[in-house]
Parts: C-alpha cells; structure tokens; sequence
C-alpha cells in the first residue's frame, strides 16, 4: 500500500474500538435486521450495585442482539467495556448465558442460529460476587453446547481487553478474533503484581504486558485465530469468513492435553518473556494442521 | 448514590424512544420514552459531587421554558462533569427531534 493510499483508508476506515457496545453488534449484524432483546428499555438493573450506592446502568452493560449475519439468523452478544470495566453480574451474565441457551435450543429445533460474543471485559463484577462466577460458569457450558451446532466467533477489538473466567469463555469459541491493542489473559497485569511482586510482573510497563498478553503476541502463540486492524468492516468480513469455513478439525478445548504438557514443560523459576512463551507453543500448528 | 426527580410543563408527546450515553466513569446514560402531552418527568440517579441543584440549574435550561416534548427522561449518572452533562443532553434532544 502506498503511502497515499494508507492515508486514505485511514480517514475512509471506520472503528470498531472506538463504537460502544451496541453500535459495534449493529455494525456485524446485515443492515437494518438489529433487533435488541432484554434492552436499555426493559430496564434489567443490577439490584447489587444500587445496594452499595454504585450506579447502573439500565442494560447492565450486556447487549443481546438478535438478527442476520450474512442472511442467516444470528446472535450477537456484546459487552460495554465503558460500563464497570464489562464485568459481569448476575442481571448482565444472565442475558449473556440465557441468550447463548436460546440459540443452542434454536439450532435443536431445527433453526440454525450463529452467536458472535463481542468481549471488553475484566471478568466477574466483584461486587456481585458468585452470583457473576455462577453466571460465567453457565456462560462456558452455553458455549460448549452451541458449539455443538454453529461455530461461535469470539472478538476481543480493546481496549479493555478480556480477562478473568471471561478469558476461558473465549478460549473456548471455535474461533477468536483480536486487534494489536486488545489483551487477553487468565489474570489481569495489576492482579498479577499484587500477588507475584512487581519484580516480576511491572503492570506499569505496557510494552512488557502487550507482549505478552496483546492481540499480536496471543495470534503468533496460536489463542487467536485472526489478527486484524481496527477496522469494523475487516472485522464484519472476517466473522463472515469463519462461519463459512464451518467448525475448525480441532478446537481449541480438544486440545487441553497438549497444552498441559507444554506448561509442565516450562521452567517457572526464569523470567518469562514474550520470546520464550512463543517458544513454548511454538510446536502447535505442525502438530495439528 | 443521590436521586432526584423533576417536573417541567412540556408540549406534545415526544415521538420516540432515545437512548444516548453509557455509565462509564465521569459519563452517563440518558434514556427517553414519549410521556402524555403536556408533562414531562425526569428521574436521576448520579453519583459523584455534583449537587442536586446543579442538576436542576442543568434541566432547568432545557425544560423550564416549557417548550420541550412531552417525555419521561431518566439519567444514570457515574461521577458525570457539567460539561458531559449538557453535551449528553443535547444530544438526547437532538436525537428526539425537539
């Protein structure tokens, strides 16, 4: 690309990280099928929050939307980073595990329906507690059994980022798609130098976390299946293209045994660097493609 | 968490729902839904310093005039600045075509 034509699809491109929630499940979706469910207007508040004077919000930052994707019926399930970190509560986890379920039960009664989860999230909301760990749980089985019909699509665009038992959620979609400024990780960088010490995790040294947990690092050792630009329509093409290639030979979850013995493999009492976790799971794809 | 309801004498009915904003630190949502002619009702629910009368001087500018549609309005406000506030407000009006 020139670099006249770098500057024009800078200023043509639309992004997706800067739209919220909703705009970016109505950018995926065809044109004009966005049909929201359990909405702003239904007014599903968090009972928690407002009980220890935190504000709410009246869709409880999780949006179901239903509608067409590429003319078949399809689910989109988005999650306001903007709205407590995206972290899920009881009202926000329900709508999330429930809407999975429905389509689930869709495809049983001889309705295919696709899901798409968009995640910006922390994880469970620590004010809601178990309730959100219980959801999360729910949300996982709901993946596991949709998976059983339809591919479902996983995009972590940033810039929160997906963290917590959220992160397993998208480790378990048939196929996920991230940006360079989304992170993924099991625990979040300032979780991690509260426990382990700043010695070994410096959450302040985005450069050291970005290799690490950041789209490009987590595409190379093989967590993500696409790497894109913060581009909606690249990113609307491709949600496209994998539910046309149907379900991958061998799913991330089918894999676990290979990736528990690549991480008794490794050697805790080094520093961990970006160069050395790509080396650790750098044998994936010849083994199983 | 502060709530505060307001009463303004308004025109006809507004003719849609309007959703504008999120409840993300320092911002807020506003949500709009057509009320019977003549009154409109505002609920707010906010956290964070800003005074229940600055809130009001706030709609006061929009509504006291009487001239605004008919609409129930409720905010939910997470530590929002005056300068968000009248911004997300008038993008709300603008949204709901008054």
């Amino acid at each position: 690309m020139s670099h006249q034509q770098e500057i024009a699809h800078l200023l043509t491109r639309q992004s997706f990280i800067e739209q919220g929630a909703r705009e970016r499940a109505r950018s995926l979706l065809d044109s004009g099928t966005f049909r929201e469910l359990a909405g702003p207007f239904n007014r599903l508040y968090s009972p928690w929050l407002a009980a220890q004077d935190i504000a709410t919000q009246a869709d409880d930052g999780v949006i179901v939307a239903k509608g067409r994707l590429d003319g078949h019926a399809g689910v989109i399930l988005a999650i306001e980073g903007g709205f407590q970190g995206g972290s899920l509560g009881e009202v926000g986890g329900a709508k999330l595990a429930g809407a999975l379920e429905m389509a689930a039960e869709d495809n049983r009664r001889g309705n295919p329906t696709r899901a798409v989860i968009l995640f910006e999230t922390g994880g469970v909301r620590l004010q809601e507690a178990n309730l959100g760990l219980a959801a999360i749980a729910e949300i996982h089985a709901a993946i596991v059994d949709l998976c059983r019909y339809q591919p479902v699509i996983g995009v972590i665009a940033g810039s929160v980022g997906c963290f917590g038992g959220m992160s397993i959620a998208a480790g378990l979609c048939s196929y996920l798609i991230m940006t360079r400024e989304a992170r993924l990780g099991l625990n979040g960088p300032q979780v991690i130098e509260q426990e382990a010490g700043i010695d070994e995790y410096d959450s302040h040294d985005r450069p050291f976390i970005w290799s690490l947990s950041g789209g490009a690092q987590r595409h190379t050792t093989g967590f993500a299946d696409a790497l894109l630009e913060d581009d909606a329509e690249q990113i609307r093409r491709q949600v496209m293209q994998f539910f046309a290639q149907g379900q991958p030979a061998l799913p991330r979850q089918l894999r676990c045994r290979w990736y528990q013995q690549r991480l008794a493999s490794v050697d805790t009492a080094r520093q961990t660097d970006a160069h050395m976790v790509r080396a650790i799971f750098s044998h994936q794809k010849d083994q199983y493609e | 968490m502060e709530t505060l309801h307001l009463e303004y004498p308004a025109t006809a009915p507004a003719r849609q729902r309007v959703l504008v904003g999120v409840v993300a630190s320092g911002d807020l949502e506003i949500l709009i839904e057509p009320a019977t002619a003549g009154r409109t009702q505002i609920t707010i629910h906010a956290t964070g310093s800003l005074s229940p009368d600055l809130w009001r001087k706030q709609l006061d500018r929009l509504f006291a005039h009487g001239a605004a549609a008919a609409m129930h309005m409720e905010i939910n406000a997470f530590g929002a600045t005056p300068g968000v506030i009248s911004l997300r407000l008038a993008q709300a009006m603008e949204e709901v075509g008054t």
